[in-house]
């Protein structure tokens, strides 16, 4: 089970997620601290470590867009987040595969903070509304990598493959 | 069968004769382009290599461009320390595209690579940077990724898992009105599509108005191409591509065109008469929200910025210096002008623009990325109002949440500037 801890409205960029000023810190170990920087409430919330085992963040649609920053996934991934959003920019989407942050395509998803929600047979469920909405597979393509343990060793394998031609 | 010019490439890159849409590939890469952000590109590419016993060389240096341009000079140790890093990096790994904080070879990456001629149409080409998408202005498909994607290209020389993207084709025909640029054009189209009209998809741009179009035109379109979702703008190489690798990037090898073919299927087609637009404006905090200049005339404004790779060309600091020169900034606005190159700079000095606009009270920046990302030079105060011809105007943008960016051409920014409020270039006497 996991909780619902903030609500975001459509079209978060990246600037929001890890504002352009902490841009040279790279660190996937070092990001974490700056996520949502300038949404003060939240960033303090991540910071203080108090969130339940497993905590969601909803959004809107085209959440993640703008830059290519992967700090703006290692930094949320870091805090062992799971975005459900109604979709997803594409290089934020591709950067989340390939570093293993969860995100959800739920492009119905309705959730309040506090609510409980529970993933089963390609639904999000809402146990406190008691409804559930249908997510929106990756490609298999896709999930390959996810099923790999990220792009890094995905990316191993294959070039051990490659030497071994 | 009948492909796209995207498909064409790609099918190319894949060795294939013929690709559909959703097809999953593995193209080879034939540039792939970062800039700081190579810090992180380096640690995943070390960490791919963790372990396998194997020599960490990039699979081919001569496809490999780094240019330094987001904060430079540095702003901070972090930076100058990962700048360091990079350059060791590149020294060891023989990258000789490689573009240093000097005025002779300087500039922001999607305006360097162009100029230098590394990008050709019907080329596959990624980079760290959203922006990515300017280079489809040479006939090339061109997107933006991930550091970690970026280790994986740097390893490999291929792009994992690329699905063949469906293509929005736009057609404009039609001139121009005065004052009406190729910023004014994508604006519109932004608004059009939407911020997320075109996610995961390609824009095509055809028709009169785009082939009449000049290189630097069509790169600030496929600049902004991003800003509507887009994987990739790109407008098919022609005469004009090849004038500008021939004079501009000094090209002398063969340059092969890859065109669509006519009966390509699109995912939709826009149509847009290039005559009856007016100057735009994008309103904060989305690039989407975009609106006729003279709906929001007099809007007070403290900062004006003329630059970044969407619209810090020559032909953009002509304009600019045009309409200021002889004139003064209105007291109480500042005016930031940052070329986007130090080719550019140098010429923009030689031709006496530089001159004008700081006679009329504008601060020129080193060629970089400046202000566009608010990082380390011309931040915003809380409260205060920028109007700027770069691409984003996202809540802290220019480095302050609770400021305000509006985006614009370079002649609706410079006649602003004069005015201290926004103003239409076509307005009134
Ligand atoms: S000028 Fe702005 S948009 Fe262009 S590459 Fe630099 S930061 Fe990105």
């Amino acid at each position: 089970m996991a909780k619902v801890i903030y609500k975001l409205e459509d079209d978060i960029s990246t600037d929001i997620i890890y504002p352009g000023r902490y841009m040279a810190t790279v660190l996937p170990t070092e990001t974490p601290q700056y996520a949502f920087a300038d949404l003060t409430d939240l960033n303090k919330m991540l910071n203080d470590g108090n969130l339940p085992q497993q905590s969601i963040i909803v959004a809107g649609k085209n959440f993640g867009c703008g830059s290519s920053r992967e700090q703006a996934c290692s930094t949320l991934k870091g805090h062992e987040l799971t975005v459900v959003a109604r979709n997803f920019a594409r290089i934020f989407l591709q950067n989340s595969i390939n570093l293993g942050l969860q995100t959800i395509v739920c492009p119905e998803v309705d959730a309040s903070v506090g609510d409980e929600m529970e993933i089963a047979d390609n639904k999000l469920i809402n146990k406190t509304s008691g409804k559930s909405f249908e997510i929106i597979p990756l490609p298999q393509a896709r999930q390959s990598i996810i099923d790999a343990g990220g792009l890094i060793p995905y990316t191993r394998k294959r070039l051990m493959q490659n030497v071994g031609k | 069968m009948s492909q796209t010019v995207v498909q064409k490439i790609l099918a190319k890159a894949s060795g294939k004769s013929h690709v559909e849409v959703g097809e999953v590939l593995e193209p080879k890469v034939d540039l792939a382009m970062s800039h700081e952000n190579a810090a992180l590109v380096m640690n995943q590419f070390l960490d791919i290599y963790n372990g396998t016993g194997l020599d960490a060389k990039v699979w081919d240096p001569s496809k490999i461009a780094i240019i330094f341009d987001h904060r430079v000079p540095a702003e901070s140790k972090k930076t100058a320390t990962n700048q360091k890093l990079i350059r060791e990096f590149v020294a060891e790994q023989g990258i000789k595209k490689f573009h240093d904080i000097r005025g002779d070879e300087m500039g922001i990456c999607h305006q360097i690579l162009p100029e230098y001629g590394y990008v050709r149409p019907g080329y596959v080409v990624v980079g760290t940077d959203s922006h990515t998408t300017s280079h489809g202005a040479l006939g090339a498909f061109s997107f933006g990724i991930g550091a970690t994607e970026m280790a994986s290209v740097w390893t490999l020389g291929t792009i994992l898992n690329v699905e063949v993207p469906a293509t929005i084709k736009v057609e404009i025909n039609g001139k121009f009105q005065k004052h009406v640029a190729p910023k004014d054009l994508i604006l519109y189209v932004i608004g059009k599509l939407t911020a997320e009209g075109a996610n995961f998809k390609v824009i095509e741009f055809h028709g009169d108005t785009i082939r009449k179009m000049d290189t630097s035109g069509r790169l600030t379109i496929c600049n902004m191409s991003v800003e509507a979702g887009a994987t990739s703008g790109i407008v098919p190489g022609d005469e004009e591509t090849i004038r500008y690798l021939r004079e501009v990037a000094g090209v002398k090898d063969d340059i092969p065109l890859t065109i669509p073919d006519r009966d390509a299927e699109y995912d939709r087609i826009l149509e847009i008469d290039a005559s009856t637009l007016v100057p735009q404006v994008a309103c904060p905090h989305t690039v989407d929200n975009v609106k006729p200049v003279s709906e929001i005339e007099g809007l007070k404004i403290e900062q004006v910025v003329i630059g970044s790779c969407t619209n810090g060309r020559l032909d953009d600091l002509e304009i600019a210096a045009s309409i200021l020169k002889g004139k003064k900034v209105a007291k109480g606005t500042r005016m930031l002008v940052f070329p986007a190159s130090g080719n550019i700079y140098r010429e923009a000095m030689k031709r006496g623009y530089l001159n004008d606009l700081m006679e009329a009270g504008a601060v020129i920046a080193n060629p970089g990325c400046g202000p566009c990302l608010g990082v380390h030079q011309g931040a915003l105060g809380d409260g205060e109002r920028a109007l700027s011809t770069t691409n984003r105007n996202f809540k802290g943008r220019m480095g302050n949440p609770s400021a305000e960016v509006y985006l614009c051409s370079p002649a609706v920014a410079a006649v602003s500037a004069l005015t201290g409020v926004i103003t239409n270039p076509n307005g009134g006497n």
